[in-house]
């Protein structure tokens, strides 16, 4: 770290590796990794927070401890070392929900183990952390989770709205008093096809408004 | 990237082995003590839903000290076993040992109402894993108090409606025994009918999972049928 002494910590470059994800990178809309539990865990807001929370944290750690390791780990084994130590975090992260949220854990079920199989956390430790600097790589690893995280949280509001007239547990619908007026939930909303409809609506937008996205004929 | 020797990467291995397991077990056993009480409280909980008391995770052991007044095993005979915790019997361990040697948990409750309730839990198969749920009694040992249920997998939208208010509320009123036979509650495909007091809807698209709790109260209840017989007023 002492050589990034020149380069200061928040360039534009580093800058760029936290926010590119976000947008126009992000790993869900544009590169279309972690589908599966985008479907899954977006019912309702609560326990997608807490997922992508969880994401952030496995994502980052792992990317630093790969980074940090890089020039130790044996290029023939390196995709079983990342794999360990995902799983490692996986496994912490799962430990601590059962332990101190218990409500959620028990919502996300095996979608947490399932954070092992999670294609962007694969591809960023191989793509990016064995690389890169661990500075960078941290960056990386908030940036890739947040961006996923983002959407998640999208996902999961309208999907909750739409499905149980929630927002966070909080029955805004029946507070507005729109079930009077003959309105109904949309019990289709709650199912795991219609969260991949959401997903293809961001898309839509983010590319209507990005041209650059879209793919060359 | 360097070259690296076989003998460098079974060391690397067996390092990279050894800290992690140090890290997951340390993990574990820090947190063991956490985790074991909050299943406590969840099974606390569950009891305290069958008898149609909503609780929270902070008042869960207040309300269950206040309404749970005693618990006890019995055999398959109705004889009450000495020197066994029925909170501490794990059902899916029982029902593999032969039926004359499990434990069957009773829990007695007193609600607000006055009424003298007895639980019993219930555990069987699903579609997809196990559900589980408690089953309240009225002090006739034949209509149904309460009822909850639970599930460990269920389809979300179908089976896993099992545990919804919906669903668990169509029991209470319901009868065991049908002219002292034990007949349990069946779960009607189509739809039971109004006055059918052995029967409950049962949930679209969720069959198995429907035809699952049917034998899951069925098996478990039936093991109660003698303990029941003494114990009726």
């Amino acid at each position: 770290m002492a050589r990034q002494g020149k380069e200061p910590i928040f360039s534009a470059k580093n800058l760029r590796l936290l926010t590119d994800p976000v947008g126009d990178n992000n790993p869900i809309t544009v590169q279309v990794l972690g589908i599966c539990s985008a479907l899954a865990v977006t019912v309702k807001l609560k326990p997608a927070i807490v997922m992508a929370l969880s994401v952030i944290i496995v994502l980052t750690v792992s990317n630093v401890v790969i980074s940090a390791l890089r020039q130790y780990i044996p290029e023939r084994i390196r995709i079983i070392v990342q794999l360990v130590v995902i799983a490692t975090m996986v496994i912490l992260v799962d430990q601590f929900l059962k332990a101190f949220v218990f409500d959620v854990s028990k919502q996300l079920s095996v979608f947490v183990g399932l954070i092992i199989t999670n294609c962007i956390l694969m591809g960023r430790l191989e793509a990016f952390a064995m690389a890169n600097k661990p500075f960078p790589s941290l960056l990386d690893g908030i940036g890739n989770g947040a961006g996923y995280g983002l959407i998640l949280v999208i996902v999961a509001f309208f999907r909750e709205f739409f499905g149980s007239g929630t927002v966070y547990g909080y029955p805004i619908l029946q507070k507005i008093g729109i079930f009077h007026t003959g309105y109904e939930n949309n019990g289709m909303v709650i199912l795991p096809p219609m969260a991949l409809i959401f997903v293809g609506l961001i898309i839509w937008v983010q590319r209507s408004r990005n041209k650059s996205l879209i793919e060359k004929k | 990237m360097k070259q690296f020797s076989n003998r460098y990467i079974f060391v690397f291995s067996a390092i990279m082995v050894v800290v992690v397991a140090t890290l997951l077990s340390l993990a574990a056993t820090l947190l063991q003590p956490a985790q074991e009480k909050n299943l406590e409280i969840e099974k606390k909980k569950s009891m305290l839903e069958s008898i149609n008391i909503p609780a929270t995770r902070e008042n869960t052991e207040e309300l269950y000290d206040k309404y749970i007044k005693e618990s006890f095993v019995i055999n398959s005979k109705g004889d009450t076993v000495a020197g066994v915790n029925a909170f501490t019997v794990v059902l899916r361990n029982e029902q593999k040992k032969p039926l004359e040697d499990q434990y069957l948990p009773v829990f007695k409750a007193i609600p607000d109402d006055g009424e003298k309730v007895t639980i019993i839990p219930v555990e069987g198969k699903g579609l997809w894993g196990p559900i589980y749920g408690y089953v309240s009694l009225r002090s006739d040992l034949n209509t149904i108090y309460g009822v909850t249920f639970d599930h460990k997998g269920e389809t979300p939208g179908l089976g896993a409606e099992i545990n919804t208010p919906g669903f668990e509320g169509m029991f209470p009123g319901k009868k065991l025994f049908d002219e002292g036979k034990f007949v349990s509650v069946r779960v009607e495909k189509g739809g039971a009918a109004p006055d059918d007091v052995h029967g409950v809807d049962a949930i679209s698209g969720g069959t198995i999972t429907s035809k699952g709790l049917q034998n899951m109260l069925f098996d478990c209840i039936q093991k109660y049928i003698d303990y029941f017989n003494k114990n009726r007023n």
